[in-house]
């Protein structure tokens, strides 16, 4: 520990002198699962001799929680959701740094920049956005799918044939879009409508499931399944005759970030792979191997044509979805209470 | 008998003094591995959560108070008792006590054959119980998923076959639970029973026979007290991880009902953050699960003072 110190503290040096032929060392990357090209980590340690070491976790709430039991101060970076920044803010877990610390800053989408979560970008920049709400089976259901009422309210053909996304964000997100009030409402009538309508339609759905969200429309076991665009583009690969809906009453939006994280160990390292992913080819390569939209100019001709034209890359103009919000914590008991009530 | 007794005692002779000496690697591992997650987690569930996971250093009762109370979903309702999670254990141990059963009743009589078959066969039969087991369980759980489904090969077997004109839906009932929890930890009761039987001499109950005793008071009386150490143990191995498993309901359950795993689970890794309410679940399960230890050890000395 105290060799790496001072090798930092020479490196620093190194930096501050401006010799900064010195490029090597490590940073440390907590990721998603199947969540980065492996080329690109690959490429990066070609070009810049920097080792990327990587971890990885299976739910914003489990990267917190890690982090809060202590990981913190042992990673530089790590790729929360839009609605997860902002809690990661609010618990002191993030460093932040100026644009002109990056020199591909000037690629990202201009309406990417100023996200609610991160105004202007100081702490993060997008790593890959996407939507959430469900996939139908065209080749069982045919009817009219662009309405949340298939999953709350599902009509008797699709009844016993859906899976929900274990998420409670989600699932009360979807949920409160469908009841036309608004994420994270203190009313009482609001919240208690929100549980009944919840109750009531559980009867309805197969299971809960995230990861197999994509497999299970792929093996044919449920006709709708609630789950991320992304997941929805590789059923349709891998055969399934999926429609992905773009419901009127909304639906969700969401946004993964690469964030620098406080008391990260290699910040310097971290910039310079920040940058790094920032360049339209590399994006790109992140792009169509998680098969989500774009975050960056210029990634259009490095795309795969499946992916690029994919009603799942292509949210409407004019209906755009919804961040998931974080909730206050007298509002966050009550979700508990009606997540343990529908889960129980 | 007296011979073993003394070159035991011989043994301890020649070690003494360095017994605790010896002990020190075991007692660190488990005193740091085991213990002291232990006591942290008792400790934890007595303070304040936090706000998105976490403790705040405040002592609390609220854990349990949310365990065993129901204040309604805005938390001001007068309290009533709160079944919801009772509920969830005691289907827990439902589920798990009846996969030991199942277990038991397979287990128990295929064990007794392999042990009474030649030395080689013996060998194989033990290979063949545990080569699928070599696979890791989420796989295997997974293909009993695809094995199971309605449109898979068992149901496309039953209706082939004429005994059915419909699919059995088995994927996400509790059914399917059960049935991943028994065919998960069936090695687990074959095995300990196996130990013991092998052991068992077979002219005992020759013995047994000759004095004229029912082939059912031989069983009774000569060969189950000889393998009940068997059975006590793959019980216990079977019943204790089935009742903390999350992979079955998850998976074959669709995780429509909370086992004690996945409620745990939740609390950590989901969005409820609860700490101190995950680890006052586990405290809570923990406690049961060694009562009912202690009530076995307490009867198993009776049945030996007994003897």
């Amino acid at each position: 520990m105290k060799q790496t110190r001072i090798s930092l503290l020479a490196l620093g040096i190194v930096a501050l002198s401006g010799g900064g032929a010195l490029a090597e060392g490590d940073v440390a990357l907590y990721n998603w699962g199947e969540y980065i090209e492996p080329e690109i980590l690959i490429r990066f340690e070609a070009e810049t001799g920097i080792h990327v070491t990587m971890d990885t976790y299976d739910s914003n709430e489990a990267m917190l929680a890690s982090l809060k039991a202590g990981k913190l101060g042992q990673y530089d970076l790590a790729i929360p959701g839009d609605y997860m920044v902002d809690i990661m803010r609010n618990e002191g877990m993030l460093d932040t740094f100026e644009p002109s610390d990056l020199t591909n800053f000037g690629n990202i989408l201009p309406q990417y920049i100023d996200v609610p979560f991160d105004p202007g970008r100081h702490s993060t920049i997008p790593y890959l956005t996407g939507t959430t709400s469900f996939a139908v089976d065209r080749n069982k259901f045919k009817g009219d799918i662009n309405s949340l009422a298939l999953l709350f309210n599902p009509p008797e053909e699709l009844k016993g044939k859906i899976n929900v996304l274990d998420a409670q964000n989600d699932v009360l997100a979807l949920a409160s879009m469908y009841l036309g009030i608004p994420q994270c409402t203190s009313d009482r009538d609001q919240l208690r409508a929100l549980n009944d309508m919840l109750q009531n339609a559980k009867k309805d759905w197969a299971s809960f499931g995230s990861d197999n969200s994509r497999e299970v429309l792929v093996s044919g076991d449920v006709t709708l399944s609630m789950t991320w665009s992304g997941y929805s583009a590789r059923a349709r690969d891998e055969g399934a005759n999926v429609e992905w809906a773009y419901p009127k009453e909304g639906y969700i939006m969401w946004m993964d970030n690469v964030v620098l994280l406080k008391d990260a160990p290699n910040r310097e390292n971290a910039l310079k792979f920040m940058n790094f992913l920032l360049e339209p080819e590399i994006g790109a390569a992140n792009t169509n191997y998680a098969k989500y939209a774009p975050v960056l100019k210029g990634e259009k001709p490095f795309l795969d044509e499946k992916i690029a034209n994919a009603p799942e890359s292509n949210p409407p103009a004019d209906h755009p979805g919804t961040f998931v919000q974080s909730c206050s914590e007298e509002v966050q008991v009550v979700y508990d209470k009606i997540w343990a009530n529908l889960k129980k | 008998m007296a011979g073993d007794m003394q070159s035991a005692r011989g043994t301890s002779r020649l070690y003494q003094g360095k017994g605790p000496w010896l002990l020190l690697p075991a007692w660190a591992v488990i005193g740091i591995f085991l213990l002291l997650p232990v006591c942290l987690i008792v400790v934890y569930s007595f303070l304040t959560k936090e706000f998105h996971g976490g403790v705040i250093p405040e002592p609390s009762l609220a854990a349990y108070d949310q365990f065993f109370f129901d204040r309604g979903i805005f938390g001001d309702d007068p309290p009533r008792i709160e079944w919801n999670y009772i509920e969830i254990y005691l289907l827990s141990f439902l589920q798990a006590g009846l996969a030991t059963l199942f277990c038991l009743v397979i287990g128990l009589p295929s064990a007794w054959y392999i042990a009474t078959r030649p030395i080689r066969l013996r060998q194989m039969l033990i290979l063949v119980i545990t080569v699928p087991y070599w696979v890791n369980l989420l796989i295997r759980t997974i293909s009993l998923k695809f094995l199971i489904r309605d449109e898979g090969p068992m149901n496309a077997f039953l209706q082939w076959t004429g005994l059915l004109d419909h699919p059995l839906h088995l994927v996400n009932t509790s059914y399917a639970v059960q049935l991943g929890l028994f065919y998960s930890y069936l090695p687990f009761m074959v095995l300990p029973i196996f130990a013991s039987a092998e052991r068992f001499d077979i002219a005992l109950s020759e013995a047994s026979a000759d004095l004229y005793s029912t082939k059912w008071q031989t069983f009774r009386l000569i060969t189950l007290p000889t393998i009940w150490p068997g059975v006590v143990a793959g019980s216990i191995l079977v019943f204790v991880p089935s009742l903390g498993a999350f992979l079955a309901p998850n998976l074959l359950g669709g995780a429509k009902t909370y086992m004690i795993g996945s409620l745990i689970d939740e609390q950590f890794k989901g969005a409820a953050g609860n700490w101190p309410f995950g680890a006052a679940a586990a405290t809570i399960l923990m406690s049961v699960v060694l009562v009912v230890l202690i009530l076995n050890a307490r009867s198993q000395i009776k049945l030996k003072g007994a003897g």
